[in-house]
């Protein structure tokens, strides 16, 4: 039997052991076990140390607003830090590491931070790093050099390294009510709604449904709590009508009712069953939601409040409750409202001593005397805890006279022998989403606590998030919310009858026990109270500075326990009553969410991919693929031993030589269809095309509503009616775009329709001095002869039997042709080239050559239609139409688009033969230790074979003007300098006569 | 946020493509003015409040339509075919669902 664990009671399976690790020693626990109380269950006590003064620390809570007990879990490589062990389930196998210590919890080095604690006080980085003003040091350059170090000496758990493996997934739902938390409010509300026939969708943060009921130790309807809330999710779970979401964290409430959550799917599982994901995210549009989150109890601050031994009092009873764990032997309390004494008496029934209840109220109720008398407590009313005592485990704590009024102390000291000291300072609704929604949260003097605003959006409250802490309340509000939400009329029915201890929910109004010694607000980020006058003292009086300057609650747990305490000293200091002093909203996400998570399906094997119809050849024929956007595409066919460069320039001095072919089904095609389609290619081309004949195809230019370059292309005349517009790839989603909005909102009167056709048609291209032959040797039902298929013209075909289309067209500037068939028989027309190719010495050619052939012929891609340049700078102004207004044409003219001095397209060739870069800027004079005055900048670059020479294509001022001057490539990131001769674009070929054959 | 295409019903955000104000006018195609296609191309109202937007179903019917959308709360106030310029003849969204 473990140290710690009870006899009997709570709600874990004693039958099942499960085995794991901590820090590398072996502990066992049972099924049902969280991290945090399987540990606490084999006598742990010390679970983490603290972000700046490395103090040690125990647990606190038993639930997600845990700020101590951080550790990191390992699964394999991937390591997972700052994770609640109250919120990591235990499984077998599991391994998890304390965090934050070195070499060992036990023996910190940094706890040395401990004795310089005046010097981390607050602000402590914005004092120190502002670097001294005078001096040899001055700047801050050495302190620069001092953050490294004591960066890693604050800190939380450490990243990993190792790639996350792990699969997501992303949700969409929709619901009638999304009920948030299945505490008695919520299972009420999830199980009205149902009852009303909407649809429900509950999400808990926990593994288990039940919330308080799980621990209260209530009696509900006769049954204890904990049963009761298993009927309802019994009957819950029998419903068509409702989706229940265990372990589901909701994290975000966006406009619209839009909530996010975080499923952990698979986190409690040694292995996840085949295709589950690790965590699922869902996206939930809910027309109501009602939040039944519940509320956090406070924390007192006084010294000492930091112990490993010093807990909340509900976290105590839960523990014992829940999980069948004491937290100590011989327990006090400490308290400012009537919670703690159900505390007191749970644990006393668990079988702890309750050595004194400590309440800083003079004045207590007689039912809370009883209670006090009913866990053999002493009770001493009208005291406060001025210190805890112990190092690594508390083993005492000292009292004195505490009068209420005033905040005075007054007294001896007394001390108590206690192993274990119970806190409650109040408790906090959770407001949080509430808070997200847009609205400010309401001080409630009474309750010394946040009230929820009203809704900003449709949510209905229930329970203790609206600061309805009795179990009865909850009920009868959740039944109520549910009701509500799902549009029915008000129920009398009899509520479930709730037998529960007595008390009133109103605290004294105490945060802060002063006295000497360290009293911490913000127990993550280490900021105690004092920090907070600072703070004060030092100007910061808005609570967002206050915020910032401390980091009160910029931990990972985002102040969930220190944010009221907090508020509260600051208004003191201020001399103001807290609603005046505010509070800081709350932003997304709750607790951490993943970024995994967040990727899901656009990452990894769920991303879609789009695969041209030959893509299978390419790969088993070598092919290196690249990625250009969702397509791959073959970047060289490499053969054994050959670089990038050698097979390019191989694959291109081929197709010069005697034929190359390569794949172009990711261009872009639109089917332009309509009485008016030719009408409306005139207004979007700068080029007529309604002069075009059918069987003919023409190159055209787009330009954008600004005169600014767009997309360029060729566009087919199949019929009278009926046009193949092809965009380059990366612009084919937006030049649709463009075509529909013109069509749907500028000219709704033409009669014109556009269709994307990508996929439909499966495209190669072949071209060079032999391609002619290939085609004749393999095309039946058509010449390919220079009448037949004159530059430009389109024939109808078969070539295996499929039907084809082919255009003679060339980017390459070699005598090429494109070959169009159905996309599900580019496989069969691609082999059936490959094969008629080979006696002519046929190569595939990839990405490579083919930007190669083009920047030798000096053709434009996006890479020189890049949104700056207009159709003059790429001297493309012969295809700015005068006969008509086109798009962009009202603005093309403007007098920045036409200055001298704008980057025009021009060659370049390197003229020390090394090889150029994109993006390496020009300049007339060389000046690499102080490069200045660039011209103009390189947009590709290649080794050509057709020249023999490293060859740019580049935008540079001043442009024709330059041809046959010199310059020099300046490149200062990539260290290349070095002469270039400027000439023009066209360098191979200029006169077109090896296309027009 | 949702907003109801005319078509397609109530659909999230992320199924549409955001197309600009629409309180711009496009000059006659021939216009010369240059001040005209200025402010079509560069000038647009950033209201605080109620916006006239033009919004695609770019994930659905791909229908361009014209949206009222309260740019503080992103109430979305009504939604109608932009086609045909019916600026007015509003189809009304079913609250801010």
């Amino acid at each position: 039997m473990s140290p710690r664990r009870t006899e009997t009671g709570g709600r874990i399976d004693r039958l099942r052991t499960i085995r794991f690790t901590f820090d590398g020693a072996r502990y066992t626990g049972h099924a049902g076990d969280t991290l945090a109380s399987a540990l606490l269950a084999n006598g742990v006590t010390l679970f983490g140390r603290s972000f700046k003064y490395h103090r040690p620390r125990g647990l606190l809570a038993a639930g997600v607003e845990e700020p101590n007990a951080l550790v990191t879990v390992l699964r394999g490589e991937v390591r997972e830090p700052n994770i609640p062990a109250t919120m990591v389930e235990i499984y077998d196998g599991l391994v998890a590491v304390s965090q934050n210590r070195s070499p060992s919890l036990a023996w910190d080095i940094g706890a040395l931070n401990q004795l310089g604690g005046k010097l981390l006080s607050a602000g402590f980085y914005y004092k120190t790093f502002m670097g001294p003003v005078i001096g040899p040091l001055k700047g801050t350059r050495f302190w620069m050099f001092c953050e490294h170090f004591i960066r890693r000496a604050a800190g939380l758990g450490r990243a990993g390294t190792a790639p996350d493996t792990s699969r997501y997934e992303r949700m969409n739902a929709f619901c009638d009510v999304l009920v948030v938390g299945s505490g008695p409010a919520g299972l009420m509300a999830a199980k009205a709604a149902a009852d009303q026939g909407a649809r429900v969708i509950l999400a808990e943060l926990e593994a288990k449904f039940g919330g308080s009921a799980n621990w209260s130790g209530e009696t509900i309807d006769g049954a204890s709590a904990a049963d009761w809330a298993a009927r309802i999710v019994g009957q819950l779970e029998g419903n068509d009508n409702v989706r229940l979401l265990p372990r589901t964290t909701v994290w975000g409430y966006y406009d619209g009712n839009t909530l996010a959550a975080l499923e952990r799917v698979t986190d409690h599982k040694e292995v996840p069953a085949k295709g589950e994901p690790r965590q699922r995210y869902w996206a939930i549009r809910a027309k109501t939601v009602v939040l039944a989150t519940g509320s956090f109890e406070r924390p007192l601050v006084f010294p000492g409040n930091d112990r490993p031994g010093v807990m909340l009092a509900h976290a105590a009873e839960r523990y014992a409750n829940e999980y069948g764990v004491l937290p100590g032997e011989r327990i006090a309390l400490f308290t400012n409202n009537d919670s703690a004494y159900r505390s007191a008496v749970t644990l006393k029934k668990a079988g702890a001593a309750v050595v004194a209840i400590v309440d800083v109220r003079s004045d207590v109720s007689n039912e809370m005397s009883r209670l006090a008398s009913q866990a053999e407590a002493e009770l001493l009313a009208g005291h406060a805890v001025v210190a805890t005592e112990g190092g690594k485990a508390q083993t005492g704590l000292n009292v004195r006279r505490f009068e209420l009024m005033s905040g005075a102390l007054s007294g001896d000291e007394r001390s108590i022998h206690a192993d274990c000291l119970l806190m409650s300072g109040g408790w906090s609704p959770t407001i949080h989403l509430a808070s997200q929604a847009g609205a400010r949260a309401i001080w409630n003097p009474a309750r010394q606590a946040f009230l929820p605003p009203q809704p900003t959006q449709r949510w209905i409250g229930a329970g203790a998030f609206t600061g309805s802490f009795s179990t009865a309340e909850a009920i009868a509000e959740g039944r109520a919310a549910g009701i509500q939400a799902a549009g029915g009329s008000a129920s009398s029915a009899p509520l479930p009858v709730v037998e529960a201890v007595p008390g009133e929910p109103d605290p004294a109004p105490v945060f802060e026990i002063k006295a000497k010694g360290k009293s911490f607000v913000d127990f993550q980020h280490d900021v105690t109270a004092e920090d907070v006058r600072l703070a004060h003292r030092e100007g910061f009086v808005s609570v967002e500075h206050l915020k910032r300057y401390t980091t009160l609650g910029m931990a990972t747990d985002q102040g969930k326990n220190s944010n009221v305490p907090g508020l509260a000293i600051m208004a003191e200091a201020l001399g103001k009553p807290i609603p005046e002093v505010g509070t800081t909203r709350f932003r997304p996400p709750y607790t951490a969410v993943s970024i995994g998570s967040l990727a899901a399906e656009r990452f990894g094997d769920l991303k879609p991919d789009r695969l041209t119809p030959m893509h299978d050849w390419h790969i088993d024929n070598g092919a290196t693929m690249f990625a250009a956007g969702l397509w791959y595409r073959p970047m060289i066919y490499g053969l054994a031993g050959e670089t990038v460069e050698q097979a390019y320039v191989r694959e291109a001095a081929a197709t010069r030589e005697s034929a190359g072919i390569v794949d172009v089904s990711t261009l872009g095609k639109i089917a332009v269809q309509g009485p008016d389609a030719a009408e409306f290619l005139d207004r979007v081309y700068t080029n007529m095309f309604s002069t075009l004949t059918v069987g003919k195809a023409r190159y055209g230019l787009m330009l954008r509503e600004d005169g600014l370059a767009f997309d360029d292309g060729t566009t087919w005349r199949l019929g009278e009616q009926d046009f193949l517009m092809t965009t380059t790839t990366a612009n084919a989603g937006k030049v649709m775009q463009h075509l529909e909005y013109f069509l749907d909102v500028i000219w709704p009167e033409l009669k014109v329709t556009v269709t994307s056709v990508t996929d439909e048609w499966a495209g190669a291209a072949i071209g060079g001095p032999k391609a002619r032959a290939i085609l004749a040797a393999c095309v039946k039902g058509t010449a390919v002869d220079n009448a037949a298929l004159p530059f430009m013209g389109i024939v109808h075909g078969e070539i295996a039997g499929v039907p084809v289309m082919i255009c003679r067209l060339s980017f390459s500037g070699e005598m090429a042709f494109e070959v169009y068939s159905g996309a599900g028989y580019g496989m069969r027309v691609w082999e059936a080239l490959i094969e008629a190719g080979k006696p002519f010495g046929l190569v595939a050619y990839g990405l490579e050559a083919l930007g190669t052939m083009r920047i030798e012929k000096g053709h434009v891609t996006g890479a020189e239609i890049d949104g700056r340049t207009t159709a003059r700078d790429l001297h493309l102004d012969w295809m700015l139409s005068k006969k008509k207004p086109f798009i962009g044409s009202a603005m093309m003219d403007r007098e920045g688009l036409i200055a001298p001095d704008r980057l025009e397209l021009v060659g370049l060739i390197a003229l020390d033969n090394r090889a150029l870069d994109g993006g390496g800027h020009i300049v007339e004079e060389l000046d690499a230790e102080n490069p200045h005055d660039s011209i103009g900048h390189i947009t590709a670059c290649c080794y050509s074979p057709a020249l023999g020479k490293y060859i740019a294509l580049a935008l540079v001022k001043g442009g024709k003007g330059r041809h046959g001057t010199r310059a020099f490539v300046s490149d200062p990131l990539r260290n290349r300098f070095g002469p270039v001769e400027i000439v023009s674009n066209h360098f191979y070929d200029p006169d077109g006569s090896r296309m027009h054959g | 946020m949702l907003i109801t295409c005319p078509y397609c019903g109530p659909r999230d955000v992320i199924e549409f493509t955001y197309q600009g104000d629409g309180n711009r006018e496009r000059p006659q195609p021939a216009s010369q003015d240059l001040d005209a296609w200025n402010a079509y191309v560069y000038d647009r109202l950033n209201p605080a409040g109620d916006h006239n937007e033009i919004w695609q179903h770019s994930g659905g019917c791909r229908a361009h339509l014209r949206v009222v959308r309260n740019t503080l709360t992103h109430e979305i106030l009504s939604t109608a075919f932009a086609r045909g310029g019916h600026k007015s003849a509003g189809h009304k969204a079913g609250g801010h669902q």
